[in-house]
């Protein structure tokens, strides 16, 4: 009985929906979001807009190398150009599994690399609408998944997967994430607060290919609640470029090498 | 704090060394050169104003202000391969002294191969982990800015020299050569209240090391990561960068010769997460090589000096940040029974106690922070609050306050206790 029952709703499942369970899906996509190639290297545009339309501006080159699969170990380089009294900066990650993260950073001004405590991952990157675990992810195992629903969003097929936190570790009860089923790449992101009410949307605007992956090249944070919004655009990016491991040493984080950030 | 009662706290005048001149027009012909050739230049400073008013009493000579200065500064960097050069230049112009004045803050060329790098002519080295506690980090330093409410950058002097940069695979390491000796730079009595052990003798004069070959400085780290703890070993051999009185006689003195003791620091540190936050160690054993026995009244006793920190964001853009400091003086007994009489006993154990808040508003763009220094065993403290808020990405500006007192007269900060002040800063940045 129990069988056909099974069979009756794999029957009622819409086709090639099937087999896939939520982890399943959460974990393509993070590998098709943040995982993707060897290495990879992008010019980061990100305008932080308030509410009034006053806009600041950080740009940055960002370096990334994965060590291990999917879900591993990664380390992150990046070099700020502006704000003015940020030129030159550099900052350093590595980011563990189910572990807190090492940070560095590099202060131009008096030549000194510090250690940072990076205890709080839902705060903000640089004082935009994006947490440090927006920007480099977040462990699978820290949520309950399920697929709320099956949508299409932009023309586009979506599992609608629904993240719940299982410790009180960040600002959000749950996420809602339209996950595309073809590129895995998260199309849109909605973030409810402990009343369950939306404030943070994320959406992604513009994907393009690049060396055969499908690349979120611009994006947009809105804060609902302060009307404030962080676009991001992504330019010159590329993977598998060869990324030395030395580069994510002090030695660098004083001296960038030209080659990678330019 | 047996140098601080042994300096005359002689301000500093900033002169234009040839080493410096040198330098100097080097890089600037370099960069004109180089743009000339059609090179990438990059430009890039700020135009600052900056200004401390006393809010306790006059200065000893009667100003209000303990700073108040424009400044412009200009940051030109350029490629020749395989060279790249460096200047940062300030133009400023102090209200105080009635003049302007042209300082080189750095200058050098780089050479830089995939396993080493040279870095050749003036520029800003900081090591050790303290949060404005120094222990392995001997280079020098400007206190008078940092207690006049400068930016806190000011509080690092560039040194003339060459550092070497080494990375083979089991550590790398940094060896610093400094021909040109640069002292710290203290309070000005004119500026400042202090504490002179000796205030009727005025006749004093410096006697800075000569730039020999003997007396060249030497400064080395290694440094690798010891399971995902970065570890340090630092050596130094050179000077205090404190002058120590020499007078022409301690019973019926009439000239003080101010001199730089000989000293060699052996060091180490650690640092690392732990307990959810950033866990630093450091120690360093200060060897005053011409007062190793302690029986030199006017040359610093041996010491041993450890540093422990522990840093922690406790929620959204706030962190905290504290540390436990403690100076161990070898030779006590020495010391004491060498003592002239009419200079104040300094304790075989100086500590201090440190606590930074630091909390950013507003998309990180309004920042509150709070220091503070005490010293359980003397009892002086200095306090520092601080507001800034970047208006946009190009102007901001900071407000704050340097608060000292507590302990006694020739005590750290406790002999600062009139040169209160609050400060504002500030700056257009392109």
């Amino acid at each position: 009985m129990k069988r056909y029952l099974i069979i009756l709703l794999i029957m009622l499942l819409p086709a090639g929906a099937s087999a896939l369970a939520p982890e399943e899906v959460m974990k393509k996509s993070q590998e098709a979001f943040l995982y993707q190639g060897k290495d990879f290297k992008a010019r980061v545009m990100m305008k932080l807009i308030s509410k009034g339309g006053q806009e600041r501006i950080r740009e940055l080159t960002m370096l990334r190398k994965n060590y291990g699969e999917s879900g591993g170990a990664q380390k992150y380089f990046m070099y700020f150009y502006q704000p003015a009294d940020v030129k030159d900066m550099t900052f350093m990650v590595y980011k563990f599994p189910a572990k807190d993260d090492d940070r560095w950073l590099f202060v131009p001004a008096i030549n000194m690399v510090r250690r940072i405590a990076a205890q709080d991952k839902s705060s903000s990157f640089v004082g935009s609408d994006f947490t440090y675990e927006d920007v480099s992810g977040r462990d699978i195992e820290d949520d309950n998944h399920t697929i709320t629903k099956e949508e299409k969003l932009d023309a586009k097929d979506c599992y609608v997967i629904k993240s719940a936190p299982k410790a009180q570790d960040v600002d959000y009860s749950y996420k809602l994430s339209w996950i595309d089923k073809g590129s895995f790449l998260p199309l849109k992101e909605e973030y409810y607060d402990k009343k369950g009410e939306l404030y943070r949307v994320f959406s992604a605007d513009e994907i393009k290919d690049v060396k055969g992956f499908p690349t979120i090249t611009k994006r947009t944070m809105k804060n609902l609640l302060s009307g404030h919004r962080t676009e991001v655009t992504y330019t010159k990016a590329d993977y598998s470029i060869g990324i030395e491991d030395s580069l994510f040493s002090e030695r660098f984080l004083k001296q960038p090498p030209k080659k990678w950030i330019e | 704090m047996k140098q601080t009662l042994k300096t005359n706290n002689q301000r500093l005048i900033i002169k234009s060394k040839s080493f410096l001149s040198v330098v100097c027009i080097l890089c600037s012909v370099l960069c004109l050169l180089s743009s000339a050739i059609a090179s990438d230049v990059s430009l890039h400073g700020f135009v600052q104003g900056n200004y401390s008013v006393n809010t306790d009493t006059s200065n000893p000579d009667g100003s209000d202000f303990k700073w108040a200065g424009e400044r412009a500064q200009l940051k030109i960097e350029t490629d020749v391969e395989p060279l790249r050069f460096f200047m940062k230049t300030d133009v400023f112009y102090d209200h105080i002294d009635d003049a302007s004045k042209l300082e080189l803050r750095e200058g050098y060329a780089d050479l830089t191969s995939s396993s080493y790098d040279v870095r050749i002519g003036r520029q800003i080295i900081t090591w050790g982990l303290g949060d404005l506690i120094f222990i392995n980090d001997v280079f020098p330093k400007d206190f008078e800015a940092f207690f006049s409410g400068r930016p806190l950058e000011y509080l690092k002097k560039g040194i003339d020299g060459i550092k070497l940069g080494m990375y083979p695979s089991f550590a790398s390491a940094e060896l610093i050569i400094i021909p040109f000796f640069e002292e710290n730079n203290f309070p000005d009595p004119d500026r400042f209240h202090l504490f002179d052990p000796m205030p009727l003798i005025t006749d004093r004069e410096e006697k800075k090391p000569s730039s020999t070959f003997n007396n060249t400085e030497v400064a080395l780290r290694l440094y690798r990561d010891v399971a995902g703890f970065d570890a340090s070993l630092y050596f130094y051999r050179g000077f205090f960068r404190q002058p120590s009185m020499l007078p022409d006689s301690l019973t019926a003195p009439t000239r003080i010769d101010l001199f730089f003791p000989k000293l060699s620091v052996y060091g180490a540190s650690l640092q690392g997460r732990a307990l959810e936050g950033v866990f630093s160690l450091e120690a360093g054993y200060y060897d005053s090589r011409e007062d190793r026995d302690g029986t030199d009244p006017m040359s610093p006793n041996p010491q041993t000096r450890f540093l422990t920190g522990y840093q922690r964001q406790l929620w959204e853009d706030f962190t905290l940040g504290l540390q436990y400091y403690l100076e161990y003086m070898h030779d006590y007994s020495a010391y004491k029974a060498n003592l002239p009489s009419g200079f104040p006993l300094e304790k075989k154990i100086h500590d201090l106690v440190t606590v930074r808040l630091t909390q950013f508003l507003i998309h990180q763009t309004l920042r509150l922070s709070f220091f503070s220094f005490f010293s359980p065993a003397a009892r002086d403290y200095m306090l520092n609050p601080e507001v800034k808020y970047n208006f946009t990405d190009n102007i901001w500006a900071a407000a704050g306050a340097d608060i000292f007192g507590g302990g006694e007269e020739w005590d750290q900060f406790g002999q600062l206790d009139k040169n209160d002040n609050i400060y504002i800063q500030m700056r257009y940045e392109f």
